[in-house]
């Protein structure tokens, strides 16, 4: 990171972009700490976008949409729970809180769930049966994208009477105080930076142990590495590619949940689009295809962001993720971990 | 087809039909059709058609914006559609080419060289060229790490770029003026008259018939059809063959002795320049630049003009970027069509809706777009092309539907 600041520093004149080494010394375990809630959130994105790449060798540029169906999702589940936007966050106790939060959180996953299958359905699948280009896929995704944002800012609205969607994000539904749970070293982390990692960590895991101990997995890599093969094999590869859409989009769904309580004014018809393009960043850092790359690129993702934002000032956040990400593919052009999907052991 | 054939033009679409027509014209006939038409292109916006002229907004200024896609389209086209690059964030040498005027013009700018020594009247002229060398400079840049990558990785690393120059731009306030912009942008100063004290080009010239829009219109079309003939030239050269036979199949063509590397290279530059241009042209014809104005939903809305049109026709391409530019600005503050009352404004908010809807099933009925390029014998003269077009089409027609490709 210092290589890239000093780079930085040499480039531009130092009226223009100043960094502050001392600030990311003094607050590197804070840094570390929030870096890594972002990035378990991307991560879990990013598992979606690496699962539909290795088997359909697509960028399903909707699936920030898919994200974003999911933060409506577990919103609407609690407003059917009885909870509404409040300035204060309820007290429910630790246990109804984290039964609430399952509840949400199942919501948004069903939500998401269903939009990445009902998308695979409406909008690829008839491209699959006429063995349509690769560029072709891309751009119906962008234009499948468009849609659901559109959706989501115009028509919710009125279909809800004005609750859900619109222009404006959601008032917030807090559920959780912020409070710190451990201290060291004048760093603290909070109850849900610990709730954030803890969950996406186990989800991630089960996914992984789902792609690569189970029958279902083996389907998938079987038919990510050789799709004609794995036809023959008595693999059902439109189950298949179904299969995989739903478990992305069901995590992108649990990633909603985690993402709201991390920023809980996030809920908005384009709030999906830059996290999105990031998890998708992750998911090429990591080597797209590979499941253990997105969870590697997204955790790297996240604590390099922060770094970048402590050592340059918050704007540059973004830019140091896309800087990031082309010096990686600069040097290693398929992500670091490479694409392997397929080729894992069987 | 069930019908017997008796001749062969009878089974082509539209497209093919008159494709064939124009292309066994002479020369001379080309140009004298091709040149009324223009002319009366040219001159819409002041015979403003009464159906198809815009209510809510400018229609010049429309045509204006129009323009300048319609050259961001072609320029992107030679990137996507003839040497199959897919470029996501092709907003990028959009927003340098127009920064590039800001940065060199704008009173608001410290960069702003031109005042000393320069007079306002020439100001703009003489940023022009310079911001189409920095366009093209700077593809050069993006292109000669990444363009080694593949596909997919090469669409998600300039969809990068294009925000990352969004960002700089909004970021380095001290240069560009952050989110508030760089303003009193020069513009070329011509035909000061008493009643138009700043020229036809100024956005304040809203004298009739020759407006601010119109002189841009006018200015765009010249300046697409200089763009046409460098681009048509370059795809009938040893430059254009290398780009199909790139996106046709990259391995081959390496193996078949194509430098690819350097050919993606040029195309990426050429494209890039040919964005640049639209972007001074959008910062003369605003005088204005923000940040805003470059996000990433413009670049993939730049994608959907080239996509629609058909990649890799180069006209089609346009009517793709008329689309895209026309269709919202018609509905705008329109209250009734046809008789039937409709809520304009309302339709013209759910543009993008439209766009993703119709491109989803655009892609699906017709993946080629609206008017799919065909693919010509480049090497050899037009007459061949003819001949040899009539002959493969009256072979192919009558037994199958699917390979003439376009009907897919």
């Amino acid at each position: 990171m210092s290589v890239l600041a000093v780079a930085g520093g040499q480039l531009l004149a130092d009226s223009v972009i100043s960094f502050d080494l001392g600030a990311l010394a003094r607050n590197f375990w804070a840094l570390t700490i929030d870096g890594l809630t972002y990035g378990a959130i991307y991560a879990l994105v990013a598992v979606g976008y690496t699962l539909v790449y290795g088997v359909l060798r697509l960028i399903n540029f909707a699936h920030s949409e898919i994200f974003m169906l999911g933060m409506f999702g577990q919103y609407a589940t609690l407003m059917l729970l009885g909870f509404g936007p409040s300035g204060n966050a309820y007290s429910e106790g630790t246990m109804m809180t984290i039964v609430y939060l399952g509840i949400a959180m199942l919501g948004g996953m069903a939500v998401a769930g269903g939009a990445a299958v009902g998308l695979e359905r409406v909008a690829y699948r008839p491209l699959r049966k006429r063995g349509a280009p690769s560029l072709v896929f891309l751009i119906t995704a962008i234009g499948a994208s468009f849609v659901i944002q559109e959706f989501v800012h115009f028509v919710l609205p009125k279909l809800t009477g004005g609750t859900l969607g619109g222009v404006n994000a959601q008032q917030p539904i807090r559920l959780v105080q912020a409070s710190d749970v451990i201290s060291f070293a004048n760093t603290s982390i909070s109850n849900i930076e610990i709730v954030i990692v803890v969950s996406a960590l186990t989800l991630a895991f089960a996914a992984d142990v789902f792609i690569n101990r189970t029958k279902f997995g083996r389907g998938i890599r079987a038919v990510a590495q050789d799709p004609v093969t794995a036809t023959l094999m008595g693999v059902s590869r439109e189950r298949i590619i179904m299969l995989t859409f739903l478990i992305g989009g069901i995590l992108a769904g649990a990633a909603a949940l985690l993402y709201t309580l991390r920023v809980p004014s996030g809920i908005l018809y384009s709030g999906g689009f830059i996290l999105g393009i990031k998890a998708f960043c992750a998911a090429v850092l990591g080597g797209i295809g590979n499941l253990r790359g997105a969870l590697l690129g997204g955790l790297l993702l996240g604590v390099m962001e922060l770094y970048g934002q402590a050592l340059f000032g918050t704007e540059w956040r973004d830019v140091v993720a896309f800087v990031l990400l082309i010096l990686v593919l600069m040097f290693r052009p398929t992500g670091i971990l490479g694409e392997s999907l397929g080729r894992a052991r069987a | 087809m069930s019908t017997e054939t008796t001749s062969t033009v009878a089974h082509l679409g539209i497209g093919d039909r008159f494709r064939l027509w124009w292309d066994a014209l002479a020369r001379p006939t080309q140009w004298a059709v091709g040149v009324p038409f223009i002319v009366l292109i040219a001159l819409l916006p002041i015979i403003k058609p009464p159906v198809l002229t815009t209510v809510g907004t400018d229609f010049a200024g429309v045509l204006a914006q129009f323009g300048m896609y319609a050259l961001l389209a072609i320029g992107l086209n030679v990137v996507v559609g003839q040497a199959g690059l897919l470029d996501l964030g092709y907003v990028g040498f959009y927003a340098i080419g127009a920064y590039t005027v800001g940065l060199l013009t704008s009173p608001d700018s410290p960069w702003n060289q031109t005042d000393s020594w320069l007079s306002q009247k020439w100001a703009w002229l003489f940023a022009l060229p310079i911001a189409i060398a920095i366009t093209a400079i700077s593809g050069l840049i993006l292109g000669s790490p990444t363009l080694r990558l593949r596909g997919d990785y090469l669409a998600i690393v300039t969809l990068g770029f294009g925000e990352i120059v969004r960002l700089l731009a909004d970021n380095l306030t001290t240069i560009t003026g952050g989110g508030r912009g760089l303003s009193r942008i020069a513009y070329p100063i011509v035909g000061v008259s008493e009643s138009r004290p700043t020229g036809y080009f100024s956005a304040g010239n809203n004298q009739a018939p020759i407006t601010s829009g119109v002189a841009w219109f006018w200015l765009s079309i010249v300046l697409i059809i200089v763009v046409l003939l460098v681009v048509g030239n370059l795809q009938r050269s040893r430059v254009g063959r290398a780009w199909v036979a790139i996106r046709e199949d990259e391995d081959a063509a390496e193996i078949m002795g194509v430098p690819t590397f350097k050919f993606k290279l040029w195309a990426f530059l050429i494209g890039a320049s040919i964005g640049g241009l639209s972007g001074a042209l959008y910062a003369g014809q605003v005088q204005f630049v923000i940040p805003t104005t470059f996000n990433i939903i413009n670049s993939t809305l730049f994608l959907v003009a080239v996509v629609l049109g058909g990649q890799g026709n180069k006209l089609g391409v346009i009517l793709g970027a008329f689309v895209i530019v026309y269709l919202p600005n018609f509905f705008l503050g329109r209250t009734e069509l046809f008789g039937i009352p409709i809520n304009g404004n309302e339709i013209a908010n759910y543009k993008y809706l439209f766009f993703g809807l119709a491109l989803i099933v655009l892609l699906i009925f017709r993946p080629q777009g609206l008017f799919p390029a065909r693919q010509k014998l480049l090497a050899y003269g037009r007459e061949v092309y003819v001949a040899a077009r009539r002959a493969a089409l009256a072979l192919t027609r009558p037994t199958s539907d699917e390979t003439t490709g376009g009907s897919r």
